[in-house]
């Protein structure tokens, strides 16, 4: 019983650490800043992290299994081209440009999960060519320029449903249904066990293929939602668009605790993570910092914040 | 020259070694003898340094040292050729064997003829001739183990330490390699070594010491020994009185295994298992026990052969299919294929079962808790609470969840692989109780065990495996150790 009380303690830290984290800053904000406590700001913020915290809740999956996903950006563009060339006025109903792009991305993802099982090929490597060849697919699609002449039915889906953005709505069902199937579906069980213990998982009958595939699969189709929130946002179908989105993504989801190697981590983590990083650029931006400094501020605090969860995890 | 004085070593609770007190002489090879886990590693682990002393101490010419590391064992003279054997595959021969000393000219750059050179005439006084040019992974075991002993006498090693340095070797390369040992003998070293071979014990050792669970049991010269009495010194312990007698008269046959077969771990094994027997299988380590009730449970599918259960000729490509067919299995290598670490006690028991508690896809929350509060207390598991990660848990506790995990399917057939490794005696006597359990409900129960007097008393029948073969089927009631071990043992 005595070696419960440290891990108690460290279980605190690592489960409230970035609460208070978050908190505090918020706090500091409020007090020293004028605008950030207002509704206004506040809305804007959640609608600044909803396409970063719809790809970091997608990514979650595959950190989880211990591999990782580096062609969300361009899986982003992609899909936002293909939903853009089928948006044009008057042409199909809405759902078809949405499902468009959501097929585009999972078939992205499903496309890299089947090159990670059976071809044994290691994710860096898969989603490190995926990324490449998402990105010439949607300037090819393109023609290198970006689709204009969308119908309203779809930029309207970057407007509000009453006081809520839309993009902020599908972040927050997104994060909800993630976190109840990893949480309380046999498939999510299977997720935290194949990262945790690839080998250990199969002697239990676990089915490693198809919950890599699984994970994968869902990344890419939520990437796709992501694709098709940018473009109704931007009005666009940008084939350059999503640069280096995959790398804000997976930062989010490493301050949020998830263990690059896999098996520890949870969607409650991640959405932490997503706001964290989110207030802190409104609160750089509200103090007139230069993007120039915030970008060096944000790499510290991503390296400070795994540096501070190896600390506690090896005490 | 060098002496272990009193060196005890314990592990998390668990003593492996206990005052073990042996000298070795320059110019003599000594072999340490003892049955798997009597603690002839452990003892050679400490004297290279890979292991810190709990007690007692390491006199090295006449003087009371403590290495901190293999290299600082190194650095005095004693080194360590591994079981696993660590060299660079990539580099070739030369740079392998003088790494970190490499020649250099006056430029600071690495002397290639000189290295060759050097590296060629360390190996000449092993009476070898390699290509020193040639990348180590082209090597054979035997090859490389000569490189690695070469290494050894290049950084002036006086004692040199080889834990079972023939397991790997075909009889060619052990020829070589005992021409090699010979060698060093001449030279003046110092050489230690554990094998599980009688025949090449007798071959090449000037001296014997024999430990058994732990305890050093004599040091003698090796003409004061027997085959017969050495086995005798190896085994000779009283049975515990912990094991419950097993009493079930087994049923009809369920599982029958015809010709199976995976080159080159085994081959043509065939046997059968009736409901509520204990089939126990010894064999020597790599003697292909893992292997084969590996093979049968679809861990490393067999390449042929053909497993029938309940006279239904079926295929087991994975642990899913062994599962769905009424296979449980419990594994040898309980971090490597049992645990995932990271997850709680709760999670790891129910992880091979989770259809029990999902209504479609959902989980049932409660249902799992339910499951795992009766788990915990009808294996008397201790944990702080259910949340608890099971890597926090001793070895013992650990072994009771994933038996645990491997019951809530209730296996009709159930694959116990060195179920009480490493685990204390508490926890290895409830194992025992449960096997006896098992056994009197019907379950047949397939059962590994290195040590002898757990297969004497638990089982039904005997099968002995050497060398990848089935050598003989025994009858527990009519044999002894002795007779295992002559079975088991490589001829």
């Amino acid at each position: 019983m005595n070696a419960a009380r440290p891990s108690l303690d460290r279980n605190f830290l690592n489960r409230f650490g970035i609460l208070i984290a978050l908190i505090t800053l918020a706090l500091v904000l409020s007090v020293t800043t004028d605008s950030f406590a207002s509704a206004s700001n506040l809305t804007n913020v959640a609608r600044q992290v909803s396409i970063n915290g719809i790809l970091a809740v997608a990514v979650t999956f595959v950190l989880l299994t211990g591999g990782v996903d580096l062609s969300l950006g361009s899986v982003v563009a992609l899909s936002g081209v293909v939903c853009a060339l089928f948006a044009h006025p008057g042409e199909y109903p809405l759902v078809v440009p949405i499902s468009m792009g959501l097929i585009t991305g999972a078939l992205c993802g499903l496309l890299n999960g089947v090159l990670v099982t059976w071809g044994g090929i290691a994710p860096f490597i898969v989603t490190l060519g995926m990324m490449t060849m998402a990105r010439g697919l949607a300037l090819i699609f393109s023609s290198g320029k970006p689709v204009a002449d969308m119908t309203p039915a779809l930029t309207n889906l970057a407007g509000d449903l009453g006081p809520v953005p839309i993009p902020v709505l599908c972040f927050a069902v997104v994060a909800l249904l993630a976190w109840l199937f990893l949480g309380r579906f046999r498939l999510g069980r299977h997720l935290y066990a194949v990262g945790g213990n690839e080998q250990a998982a199969r002697a239990a009958g676990v089915s490693v293929t198809k919950v890599k595939l699984f994970a994968y699969g869902i990344c890419g189709l939520l990437t796709g939602l992501a694709g098709v929130v940018l473009a109704a946002r931007i009005t666009t179908g940008q084939p350059n668009a999503g640069q280096a989105y995959e790398l804000d993504a997976i930062a989010a989801v490493v301050i949020g605790g998830t263990s690059l190697s896999g098996g520890v981590g949870s969607i409650r983590g991640t959405i932490l993570g997503v706001l964290l990083i989110g207030i802190i650029n409104n609160g750089l931006d509200l103090q007139g910092v230069s993007s120039y400094y915030q970008a060096v501020i944000k790499g510290l605090i991503i390296v400070g914040a795994v540096w501070l969860d190896r600390r506690q995890s090896r005490s | 020259m060098l002496r272990a004085c009193q060196l005890t070593k314990t592990f998390g609770g668990l003593s492996v070694l206990q005052e073990a007190s042996i000298d070795f002489h320059p110019g003599e090879v000594h072999a340490l003898m003892g049955e798997n886990g009597a603690g002839k590693s452990t003892l050679l682990k400490m004297l290279a340094g890979l292991y810190q002393p709990n007690g007692g101490s390491i006199e090295w010419r006449g003087q009371s040292v403590r290495f901190q590391s293999p290299h600082d064992a190194l650095s005095q003279g004693i080194a360590m050729v591994h079981q696993e054997l660590m060299p660079i595959p990539d580099l070739n021969v030369a740079e392998n064997l003088l790494l970190g000393m490499e020649p250099v000219n006056a430029l600071g750059w690495v002397d290639r003829a000189e290295l060759h050179r050097q590296a060629q005439s360390w190996l000449k006084q092993l009476n070898t001739d390699l290509d020193t040019h040639q990348p180590m992974r082209r090597l054979s075991v035997a090859q490389i183990q000569v490189v690695e002993i070469a290494k050894a006498l290049a950084r002036q090693a006086d004692v040199i330490l080889m834990d079972e340095p023939t397991a790997a070797l075909s009889n060619h390369e052990v020829t070589a390699l005992f021409s090699a040992i010979n060698t060093l003998r001449q030279r003046g070293v110092a050489v230690v070594y554990t094998t599980h071979k009688m025949d090449e014990v007798f071959r090449l050792a000037d001296r014997i010491s024999v430990l058994r669970d732990g305890q050093l049991v004599c040091t003698k010269a090796a003409i004061e020994f027997s085959p017969e009495s050495l086995i005798a010194h190896m085994v000779g312990r009283e049975l515990a009185q912990v094991f419950p007698p097993i009493t079930t008269t087994p049923g009809d046959v369920i599982l029958e295994v015809r010709g199976l077969t995976r080159e080159p771990s085994f081959r043509d094994i065939s046997f059968t298992l009736r409901r509520g027997e204990v089939l126990g299988l010894a064999g020597l380590m790599g003697a292909g026990r893992t292997e084969v009730v590996s093979a049968v449970f679809g861990l490393t599918p067999a390449t042929s052969g053909e497993i029938l259960l309940q006279g239904v000729p079926t295929r087991i490509t994975c642990p899913a299919e062994a599962i769905a067919a009424g296979i449980g299995m419990v594994t040898e290598d309980r971090k490597g294929l049992g645990i995932v670490p990271a997850m709680s006690v709760g999670h790891n028991l129910t992880l091979a079962a989770l259809p029990q508690f999902s209504r479609s896809a959902l989980l049932d929350a409660a249902a799992e808790r339910c499951a795992t509060q009766t788990a915990t207390t009808d294996f008397a598991i201790k944990a702080s609470s259910p949340q608890q990660a099971i890597r926090e848990l001793s070895g013992g506790n650990q072994q009771k969840v994933l038996l645990a995990r491997a019951l809530l399917n209730r296996p009709a057939i159930l694959i116990l692989d060195e179920p009480t490794r490493g685990i204390d005696i508490g926890a290895k006597a409830e194992i025992y109780a449960l096997i006896g359990r098992l056994s009197a409900q019907g379950t047949a129960v397939l059962l590994v065990s290195s040590e002898l007097p757990e297969i004497l008393s638990l089982t039904h029948r005997i099968l002995v495996l050497r060398q990848g073969k089935l050598s003989a089927e025994l009858d527990p009631r009519q044999t002894n150790q002795e007779e295992i071990l002559r079975h088991a043992m490589p001829q």
